[in-house]
Order: C-alpha cells, then structure tokens, then sequence
C-alpha cells in the first residue's frame, strides 16, 4: 500500500486517496478526429519506469494533485500541482 | 512408537501439564510444548494422511515449513482447518484432528491411491477429466483431495486491527535480529522487533546459547507475531497470535522507514526413495525437538546429509541420548537408498548396506528465508558456492541480516538420488521426483509450468521446504543452473492467516456503517419494512394482515387516487454557484442548462466520457448564479466528487462552487391529485406553482424548497426542510385526512407504470441516450458536454442498438428474460426485461426491457426465455399510463 504524501495534508495511506489515471492528458475538442478521440478514451503509455498520474485526497482534503511514480519500485519521485507542468527530473 | 520425553532438558514447564486430545486420543503435555512436539512426545508415529496418495506421515519440521502434521484445530465454531501443529502452542483441553484421511487415520480407504500411482502422474486430473466435463467430477477429487473442511459457523472470536510506525522494523528475534534491533536501538530510532514464535532467540535457544535483549523505552516487541506480507513503501503486515487476550489475533500494518529481515534459514531435505515415511525429518528439527522441547524424536538416528552440519548434529543428538546409528555423507559418496517401514522407519538402505534406526535425519542444504525480501521486490540469485539463493539487489529500504541473507558457508554439495523408488520433493503436495522429470519431458520446463502442472509448492506450506528442491531438479533435467530456472514468485503471506484477522472488527453489524433517515424512528412506529438500499429505506408500510407486496399495491393505488407521503430525504442535493456555474453546468448536463430561467426546473442527464448514463435527475436555477441538482439517491458523493474533479483538473480558473448538502436537507415527497391540497393545509401555498417550477418558502422560521416535479407521473411537490425538521413535516402531513405513506416498492411501481427509467436499473454499462429515447434534442445544443463526441461515433447512431420499451404480456415476466432471435433456445438473445411488475392501476402485467432496434418494432410479438421458462409479449411504448402528462399538471 502507497503512502502518499499529499501537499495539504502530509504523509497518508494510499486507501485515503483515488487514483485518476495518467496525468497532463488534454482533452480533445468536440471537432477530434475518432483516432483522436479513441486516443484520449483508450490510449494509455503504461510505461515501465516513471509514470505522471492524477491523484485526489478524496478522503481527506479533497486535493487532486499530480505525481510521478515509478511503476517498477513505485517509488514516488515527485508531487506537484494539478495545474503544473511536469517538473524537470535529476535522472 | 519411537518418539519419547527426555527426562531433563527443554524449555518447557514440567511443572504445568496439560491434557489435550487428537484424533479422540487423549494426550498429556507440558507448557511451552508445540502440538507438534507433544505428539512426538506421546510416540505419535502418524500424524496425518498425504495429500494424494494417502500415505502415512509424520512431524517432518519444527517450524512454518512443516508439510505434513497439518490439522484440524479445535470443533464447532471455534473450528480452524488446516493449521500447522509445529506452530500451534499447547493449551488446556486443546482438540485437534488429522486431515486427509477417511474413514481413520489407521485405515484409509483413499490408500488404494498409493498403490494405483502409476496412474495419478502430474497434469493426471487436467489430462482425464477434461471430459465431458471436470465440474462431473470435481465433488470427488476434491473430497479425496482432503485438506480440512472449512467451519460452518460464524467465528465467536474477536479479532483487531493496528497501525504502527516506527523508524525501523527488525523481522525475526534470532541472535542476528536481536543484535541489529539493539544497535537501531542504541542510536535512538523507534524500533519494532517481531518474532514468530513464543520467546526471543532462535536457533541459540536450543543450543543452549545465552539471549540477551535491553528493553529500552524505543524499542517494541512483539512475540507470537509473524510478518507475513511485505507491501509498497515499507508496509509490513504482521498477524499477533494473542489467544490470551480480550481478542484472539491482531492485524499489524506496520509502516517502517526501514526493514530489516532476520528471518533465518529453512533447513532443505533430501530426496531419495522412501524419504516420506514416518521417522524420516530434517535433522535440524529433531535438534529443536530435543533441546528446545525435551523431546528425542527416536531412540535411534541415522544422519544423512550433504554438509558440514552433520557433525554438530550427531554431537547434539548424542547429547540429547539418541543413539547414533551412522552418520552417511553424500559428499564421501554416502547415500541412503531406500528406507523400510511404512508407518514408521524400521531400518535405512544404504550404499553401506542395510542399517536398523528408527529416525533418520536428513541435511540437505539449507535456504534463507527470501520470501519477505521478494515480496519486497527484491531480486534473489543463487550462490554456487552455498548453494543456495540468497537476497540480491533491494528495492525498498530493506536489508536481510544473518542466515536470512546466506551468511554462513556448510561446503554443502548438491546431490541427486539415483535409486529406483517413489522420492518426494514436494511433501505437502506428494510431488515427486518423476514428476518433475515428466513435466520436464512434457516441456513445462518453465518454474511457473512446473508449478502450476505438477502443484509443487503449492500446498499450505507453499514449498518451504521443496521449491529449491524442485527447481534444483528441473536445472538438471534440463541441464541449466538453479539460476536459470530461476523461483517462482514469492506473494504474501508467507503462512496461512486466518479470514477472521483480515476481517477484523468489520464483520455483522460493524461490516459497514449504516445510514439511517432523520426520521427513522417516525417510520419504525408506522410499521415500516426497512431494506438496505445504501440507506434504510421503508420498503412499505405493511397493515395488519397485509403482506409487503399487497402493502405496496395499496400504497401504489393511495398516490394515484388521493395523496401519497414519501421520505424522499436520501435524493441527491447538490449546490453549484458561482459566475460561471452555467456554462459548467452546461458542460456536466447532456441538456442546455444555461437558459433556464431562476425558479425553473429541467430534467437532465449525466453521462461519462464513453457517452454511457451515469446518472440523471432535475436541475433547479436558484438564481442566476446558483443552481441545486438532484441526483439519483445514492448518487450524490459520486456526482459531487464527480463536479470537482472537472473544476479541479480542467477548468480551474472558473468561478464555480460545488457542495454536497444531501445530508442539510431532509425531502418530503406529497404525490398525488390532492398533494397539491394537502401542501397548502400545511401552510404552503403552492397551488399557482406548475408542474417544473420551484419556490423556497418559509414555514414559520423554518425555511423550506418546494419543487414540482414528478417521478411517479401525479401532481408532485418535493418538499425540502432542514434535516432535523423532517419527522416534524412527515407527522404533520400524516395526520391530514387521505394521505397515505409509501415506500421504496410503491414508488417503483409507480415510476415502471409510467416507463420512467430507473438509472443502474433500466440502464447499464452500454446505455446511451438515444437507447432510452433521450438522444432528439442533442442535435439543437451548440457546446460540448461530458460523452458527447463518444455520441458521435457510428456505433452510438445504430438502430439495432437494445432501446428501451415497454411489454404488454398474459403473465409476469420475470427481470433478466432474454428476448429470443430463434424460435427455440438456445438462440441469440435480442435484449432483456430491465423492470417488470403487475400494474396496480391497469390490474395487468407490464414491464420495461431493453430489445433491438425496440422502438421500429412497437407491436410485435416477441417470445422470451428465463430458466428454462418461455413467455409470450407484445412490445409497446414504455409509457403505460397517461401519455400525454395530463395527471403532472392537474
Ligand atoms: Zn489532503
């Protein structure tokens, strides 16, 4: 279990929190190609290494905020504002 | 009969006897023996039945790995199946039973397996009854397959649940856990240690060396407690064995910044013919079992092992007074060939010739105790020179320590028998050596094939004692290195624990926490039939000889001929405000909510991004900035969290405020021709308010929303106070002449008779607008919403999609019926009845279904299928009852 830290609230277990998928994905217009759109419903890199992802203190503050996960060690190697681009990474 | 109590020696009570009984044999013991050693202790020779031949076995290990005394443990609800005696402690009038054999343990009839083993190899169950089909036959496999039964009633026991913290959590009270729990300690970390067993020590206790441990304020033990899964970000999950407490087990999850794994090493046997047979046992065992029980397992031991233990061990023995009968070293090229006896060893064949013992100790390497390190997501690999596989690269912050980290060198060599003769890897199991040899030939060459084809490892004991050994045997029939083959991987826990411990706390009435309405008790003394629906509803008001279903039926007929009272209170209220709380809305709702004008009210939809109906309800403009939704009930914290999720990671820099207030407000439903006479007797005058309009009002101080809208198809006013003035409200509506209280069950009679769609119900995973008949006005709206491109793909636009409409039969058709494509079933199912009832106002059967291309087929007859029952309807619109609305605006 995932002890994530939580920018308002600090260190929580991970049953405190709801994963939202991958982060920074844009949503397409109403006008998007069905690639497109089947892209943003579907396509998912799923890599093996760091991974951006949504998440949200849904039982706790309610914050939803981004972080980078390694999908391997699930190490969590960085927690940022939902509205942030994704920070730069010492490798 | 060969196992005995020394007269001295061990570290168990001789003071505190203690009677107990297995397999109705009543047997005596002492404080601080296991079951398992009390067994040896009373000349118990045979202690259960193998898994698939049925052949006689003993006490093999003295600790996790023991793959064969595996018990029934005590009767009745205090029953638990399948536990390990080396591990359960001796207590007062304990009951235990074998496992495995039928009718006795003396006799049993499943024996006859052993002698047809020819014919059971590996793969024998997946290769015969494949045909016509396994489930014909798997009551009986199973049965003989044994293991123990399952108890079949609830647990009177308690069981908890903790959370800890700790700088760093040491696992295994062994001299090298002890030592390093001591140094963390003396730095001023918080510490935790846990040991499995009843006191701290390890292997130093029965070899009679000194244990000393400092108690300091930061360092915790545990005793009786074995971590058995290791977790993301250094969670350990550890089982306390605390019979003697107010609860039986605790649950530990214990967060620590850093592990240590002290967890030792298991001891492997050897495998050779007749290595099954009672008698035959891991020489370090019987060296537990005389220094730390008090206990010679035989009166006479022959030692067979492939390393440098083997000295230490026939000094220990000596020692303990068992006569030493030969020591043979498969290093000298000593081998024992074959072993005579069958419920006890009589005499061992060796390439020294036959030699008389009646225990024989086996040495044949040994294996640190990786699992938890695995589990970790550490890497392991195997060491050529110890052989045996050690903790490789860490993932977390963990390091093993002493034997569990193969620090220790016995210049063991590997060995492999060549004798003829039935030789198990796998005891728990009853793998044996050809078997892995036929799955090698059968190309399951790879250790996860291995496993799942042959069942190695897979036992209670999950392979403690034999993976290394199955895989060891694997390398060489396929000529690769232990390494190559590599293990399988190690999954938590690393024993058996018990449901009740996962369970906790959470079980009857603690299972979940329950909702009650604020006027609960109101209900109660109506005589109300409640039924769990996320809430405590009342299913109906049941009357004196009145059944559920008749009360639902005079309930149902009260609404359409004068006025019925519903507590409506768990509807979804959800406020949105702010500048821009229209265009959201706009956004969230598959219709235009943007020009409704304030004190108006619109149905909507809400649907996901794949175009699917999550939920729907009314939107009421508030003001011209302020909107309150209603949400199916149940629905409102999904919704809710729904709403912020958008605002939060989409449209952040929007002027919109989303809270829940479900709980604020209590509804009151009055639906009916007079609901609209009965709201103004209780002081709210509503008469001028149409159907889809809204007021707030004020009953004395109390305020008070009023929407007209309808889920029932009568004149209906949903009438919202503050929570704690529901049961005020209901009381007082109650008592005006003609209203009758309804539930749950009359409301969905209701709603079916006028083909309004119950979300989840009516709808499912599949459902898009244009299926329930909902799609015409998207066209005229200009903006995006949730779903709506998912909308505009070509399988969306269909007309063979299953669309919602009603059916009109001679009897009740059952929910779930298939609408049949073929003449006879089995065919192709053409959709399905999604509400059915017999209608209270039509006196007639009626139902909703969801059928293809439903709408351009109104007036058919279809035929449908319901375990094996077929029904004859005709389709007709889903509406039953006052199409054209006349009865909402009366
Ligand atoms: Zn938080």
């Amino acid at each position: 279990m995932l002890n994530i830290e939580c920018p308002h609230c600090g260190a929580r277990p991970e049953h405190e929190f709801r994963c939202g998928g991958d982060a920074h994905v844009v949503r397409p217009p109403l006008s998007a190609s069905g690639e497109t759109w089947a892209e943003y419903l579907f396509g998912h890199d799923n890599p093996k290494g760091d991974q951006t992802e949504r998440w949200c203190h849904s039982f706790g503050c309610g914050l939803w905020f981004n972080v980078i996960r390694d999908t391997v060690s699930h190490e969590i190697r960085a927690v940022y504002p939902i509205t942030a681009q994704r920070p730069e990474q010492a490798a | 009969m060969s196992g005995a109590r020394r007269p001295g020696g061990g570290r168990i009570d001789r003071n505190r006897p203690l009677c107990f009984s297995f397999d109705g044999r009543t047997l005596s013991g002492f404080a601080g023996d296991t079951l398992a050693s009390a067994l040896l202790a009373n000349g118990v020779d045979v202690v259960g039945r193998s898994f698939k031949y049925h052949r006689p076995r003993g006490v093999f290990a003295a600790g996790a790995e023991e793959p064969n005394a595996v018990v029934q443990l005590e009767i009745g609800a205090y029953l638990s199946p399948n536990r390990v005696a080396t591990e359960i402690e001796l207590y007062e009038g304990l009951v235990a039973h074998s496992v495995n054999a039928w009718p006795s343990l003396g006799f049993d009839l499943y024996a006859i397996n052993d002698r047809l083993s020819r014919l059971l190899p590996a793969g024998f169950y997946y290769k015969t009854f494949m045909w016509p089909h396994w489930h014909l036959f798997e009551g009986t496999i199973r049965k003989a397959a044994g293991l123990g039964a399952a108890p079949t009633q609830p647990d009177p026991d308690r069981y908890e649940h903790r959370h800890a913290h700790c700088d760093v959590l040491v696992i295994g009270g062994g001299q090298a856990g002890i030592s390093a729990a001591r140094d963390a300690a003396q730095s001023g970390a918080r510490v935790m240690l846990v040991e499995a067993s009843s006191e701290l020590g390890g292997r130093a206790l029965w070899a009679g060396d000194a244990i000393n441990v400092d108690q300091t304020e930061n360092l915790t033990i545990l005793t009786r407690t074995t971590a058995f899964g290791y977790y993301d970000h250094n969670l350990v999950a550890a089982v306390e064995d605390c019979s003697s407490g107010v609860a039986k087990e605790r649950l530990w999850k214990i967060r620590a910044k850093q592990v240590v794994i002290a967890t030792g090493a298991i001891e492997r046997p050897l495998v050779f013919p007749g290595n099954d047979v009672p008698g035959v046992m891991l020489a370090s065992a019987v060296q537990r079992y005389a220094h730390g029980f008090g206990v010679a397992a035989g009166k006479r031991v022959a030692l067979f092992g492939n390393n440098d233990g083997l000295f230490d061990y026939a000094t220990a023995f000596e020692a303990a007074g068992i006569e030493i009968a030969a020591i043979l070293d498969t290093r000298r090229g000593e081998e024992v060939i074959g072993v005579k006896g069958r419920k006890r060893v009589r005499a061992v064949q060796t390439s020294r010739g036959e030699i008389a013992c009646d225990l024989l100790a086996v040495s044949g390497g040994w294996s640190p105790v990786v699992h938890l390190f695995s589990q970790s997501g550490g890497s392991i690999s195997f060491c050529d020179k110890r052989q045996m596989f050690v903790p490789d690269k860490a993932v977390q912050q963990v390091r093993c320590v002493g034997a569990a980290n193969g620090d220790f060198d016995l210049n063991t060599q590997p060995w492999q028998s060549r004798a003829k003769g039935k030789a198990f890897v796998d005891l728990a199991n009853d793998v044996t050596a050809a078997d892995v040899m036929l799955a090698a030939r059968e190309n399951y060459a790879s250790v996860e094939h291995l496993k799942r084809y042959t069942t190695l490892g897979m036992g209670p004991d999950q392979g403690k004692t034999s993976n290394v050994n199955g895989l060891m045997l694997m390398g060489d029939a396929t000529g690769r290195t232990p390494d190559a083959v590599g293990t399988t991987r190690f999954r938590p826990p690393y024993t058996p624990i018990s449901f009740g411990v996962i369970s906790g706390a959470r079980v009857g009435n603690l299972m979940r926490p329950r909702k009650f309405l604020p006027a609960h008790g109101w209900h109660q003394t109506l005589g109300a039939v409640f039924e769990d629906y996320g809430w405590q509803r009342p299913d109906a008001y049941p009357q004196a000889g009145e059944s559920l279903g008749e009360a639902a039926i005079r309930e149902a007929r009260a609404v359409r001929t004068s006025a019925g009272l519903f507590d409506a209170s768990p509807l979804g209220k959800i406020e949105v405000w702010g500048s821009d709380a229209a265009r959201f809305l706009d956004f969230i709702y598959v219709g235009t909510m943007s020009t409704l004008n304030p004190g108006r009210i619109r149905y909507g939809l809400m649907l996901d991004e794949n175009g699917v109906i999550i939920d729907d309800g009314v939107a009421i403009r508030l003001a011209e900035d302020r909107f309150l939704l209603h949400t199916t009930s149940g629905g409102a914290e999904r919704i809710a969290a729904m709403l912020d999720e958008w605002l939060q990671c989409e449209f952040s820099g929007w002027d919109v405020r989303v809270l829940d207030c479900t709980l604020q407000w209590g509804t009151v439903t009055l639906s009916g021709p007079n609901a609209i006479e009965v709201a103004t007797a209780l002081g709210l005058p509503v008469e001028a308010l149409p159907h889809m309009h809204f007021r707030a009002d004020q009953l004395g101080n109390v305020p008070v929303r009023v929407a007209r809208v309808s889920y029932t198809g009568e004149a209906t006013l949903e009438i919202s106070v503050p929570a704690r003035y529901v049961k005020s409200l209901l009381e007082t509506a109650a008592a005006i002449a003609g209203v009758t209280p309804f539930g749950v069950l009359a409301l969905d009679l209701l709603r079916t008779e006028k083909g309004y769609v119950h979300v989840g119900a009516d709808t499912d995973g599949m459902t898009t607008p244009g299926d329930i008949g909902l799609g015409r006005a998207i066209a005229k709206k200009t903006s995006d919403f949730v779903g709506r491109r998912s909308l505009l793909r070509p399988a969306c636009a269909r007309e063979d999609r299953l669309q919602l409409v009603g059916l009109e039969s001679a009897n009740a058709l059952p929910i779930g019926a298939h609408i049949m494509e073929g003449s006879n079933a089995p065919c192709p199912s053409g959709g399905f009845v999604t509400s059915t009832c017999i209608s209270p106002t039509l006196g007639r059967p009626i139902a909703l279904a969801r059928i293809r291309e439903g709408r351009a087929r109104l007036g058919e007859t279809v035929k449908l299928f319901d375990l094996g029952q077929i029904f004859e309807a005709k389709i007709v619109a889903p509406c039953f009852l006052d199409p054209d609305g006349r009865r909402l605006h009366d």
